[in-house]
């Protein structure tokens, strides 16, 4: 294991297990405000301070975490959950019109800039979670029917299909118990690189207002809080920037590391 | 060659149609009634007939769709509701800052991404490689509105140098380019850290390859072999990714016009969000996907023609 994937293992590890224990348990309430305990500079009560609504930095940067991973989380299982059978199916009848539909549709949605798409749908069925987590998810599809398609084709010429095939497997059935195993290595990769993606994109919707709405602590949202105090106040957008940094560099980190671990033919690969 | 050619413009028309058609879909099926929205919850059911009028809600929707699309077509891109003024006249004022912008930040990227990728593929397993590879991988994890914030907080609020925000015009060049330069470093950081990383892998691919061990049998230097001919061979990649690039520029713009106040398309099309101004949101966005799909067709246009071995697909 080189240590790269330890430094990314570490970092991604951090964060999931801030947003973990967030889930069941913060320091203080994120929801409250205490005006006379704002801006406080880091104490043993409070180790990061507080920002200016006198919540604690800490648990505000755990109830950030606990967003940015459940909805990147929710994005990717959008992703893979359709466009996985998506890239099966068009690899088990390549050439076919299904074949034809799924990658056109795939060069469509690559065509449109994500971003614009994402802020028109937040915009126009409302700012929330969910419409982020939706609005994530779509652009995932086609990266994961791209994927499951061109990791499937190769192997629908080998041995152990054909075999398979004369046994009187059906196309799904070989598709699901033959090809999918043999492809898990490159989705899950992926998949994280498709997580750390969408920790960024959430950052940005949320940014400008049109991820998670308050009281939902979420990075971006304290970063966005935060601008107009950064002459005053420049922790408070220093903090939650790092912790966006440092989550994203963990999954890339991981992502690199784990195709290495997981795909030996892989690891002269440079990128 | 030809048919190379019609197959791509084929596939750039269809893709144009069918964008259109979902942008005008998504913004028709708005919750409720289109002018109900962009008037807000207490409107007068008067005003939002006027509104309706005034909009072309009356007729179907593909006569619509078609009234929309034909207006696009010859210029007319409908009237803002909030600004009074013609969609075109807007966007003919905005893409000053937009593509002044995207071009700076573009700029920026090459400046960067070319020599950096060079010197870590020339010096693989080396410092100046770790370096790099270093280098990118962090410019790959930092957001690029925090990274602007940062440089507001350094070079804006610590130093001085410039303005942190807002747009002088282009009455006075200097200025105008000095309040440009924050937002092109911050947008350029993410796509140079991408570019540098596409670039040294390419380069490494080509260097594998035989004509440059016989480049370099022949005695050409190292440096020669690089330039001359790994360079030119690792462009096709380095191309695709420079128009996919584009996407994201235009994309992060929207973003980043917001941190520094800067009156381009990205703030309009925004501003248009926040406003409920759908005629401009609908126009505007059109724009940009067109100009998206626009540019992604040339580069396919440009290697099509700079590769002889793709002019046969």
């Amino acid at each position: 294991m080189s240590w790269a994937f330890r430094i990314g293992a570490l970092l991604a590890g951090l964060a999931v297990l801030a947003a973990g224990v967030g889930l069941v348990w913060l320091p203080y309430d994120t929801a409250s405000v205490n005006i006379a305990e704002r801006t406080l500079g880091p104490s043993m009560a409070h180790p990061l301070g507080t920002d200016h609504f006198g919540r604690d930095m800490v648990s505000m940067l755990m109830a950030g975490a606990r967003t940015s991973i459940a909805v990147a989380l929710l994005a990717v299982g959008i992703g893979a959950g359709a466009g996985v059978p998506l890239g099966l199916l068009a690899a088990a009848r390549r050439g076919a019109w299904v074949d034809e539909v799924v990658m056109r549709g795939n060069d469509l949605i690559f065509a449109f800039p994500s971003l614009v798409i994402a802020i028109l749908i937040t915009a126009v069925f409302g700012p929330s979670a969910v419409n982020a987590i939706l609005a994530i998810g779509i652009f995932n599809i086609p990266v994961f029917a791209r994927v499951a398609r061109g990791g499937a084709l190769p192997l629908w010429t080998l041995d152990y299909v054909m075999a398979a095939r004369v046994a009187g497997k059906g196309r799904g059935r070989i598709s699901v118990e033959h090809i999918l195993p043999n492809i898990a290595n490159l989705l899950i990769v992926q998949a994280t690189i498709q997580f750390s993606l969408g920790i960024l994109a959430e950052a940005a919707l949320s940014y400008v207002g049109l991820g998670a709405q308050p009281p939902t602590a979420s990075w971006g949202r304290m970063l966005a809080d935060a601008q107009t105090m950064i002459y005053t106040e420049p922790q408070l957008a220093i903090l939650p920037g790092l912790a966006i940094v440092g989550t994203v560099l963990g999954l890339n980190l991981l992502g690199d590391g784990l195709r290495d671990l997981l795909d030996p033919r892989l690891r002269r690969m440079r990128m | 060659m030809w048919r190379a050619l019609l197959h791509r413009t084929i596939s750039l028309v269809a893709a144009l149609a069918v964008a259109s058609v979902v942008i005008f879909v998504m913004l028709q099926a708005v919750p409720g009634d289109p002018a109900a929205f962009m008037l807000g919850l207490n409107a007068q059911p008067d005003t939002v007939a006027a509104l309706r009028a005034e909009l072309g809600l009356e007729g179907s929707l593909p006569a619509r769709y078609l009234d929309w699309i034909g207006g696009m077509l010859t210029g007319d891109f409908g009237t803002s509701y909030t600004y009074r003024v013609p969609v075109a006249e807007l966007v003919a004022d905005r893409i000053g800052v937009s593509a002044p912008l995207a071009l700076y930040a573009l700029g920026l990227t090459l400046l960067v991404a070319i020599p950096a990728g060079l010197l870590a593929a020339s010096r693989r397993g080396g410092v100046a490689d770790w370096g790099v590879m270093g280098a990118t991988q962090l410019g790959l994890a930092v957001p690029n509105f925090w990274f602007a914030m940062l440089l507001v907080l350094v070079f804006a609020v610590s130093l001085g140098w410039v303005s942190a925000g807002g747009f002088p015009g282009w009455s006075d060049p200097v200025a105008a380019i000095g309040a440009l330069t924050l937002p092109a470093i911050a947008l350029a950081l993410p796509q140079a850290s991408i570019l540098a990383r596409v670039l040294r892998s390419a380069l490494l691919d080509t260097l594998d390859a035989d004509y440059i061990r016989t480049a370099r049998a022949k005695g050409l230097s190292r440096r020669a072999t690089v330039l001359r001919h790994a360079l030119r061979n690792a462009a096709i990649p380095v191309l695709t990714i420079l128009g996919l690039q584009f996407s994201f520029l235009l994309a992060g713009a929207i973003i980043i016009e917001n941190v520094f106040f800067l009156p381009g398309l990205g703030r309009l099309i925004f501003q248009g969000i926040t406003q409920r101004d759908l005629v401009v949101v609908q126009s505007v966005t059109m724009l940009l996907v067109f100009a998206v799909i626009a540019v992604t067709f040339a580069v396919e246009l440009a290697y099509t023609l700079a590769d002889p071995r793709l002019r046969r697909r």
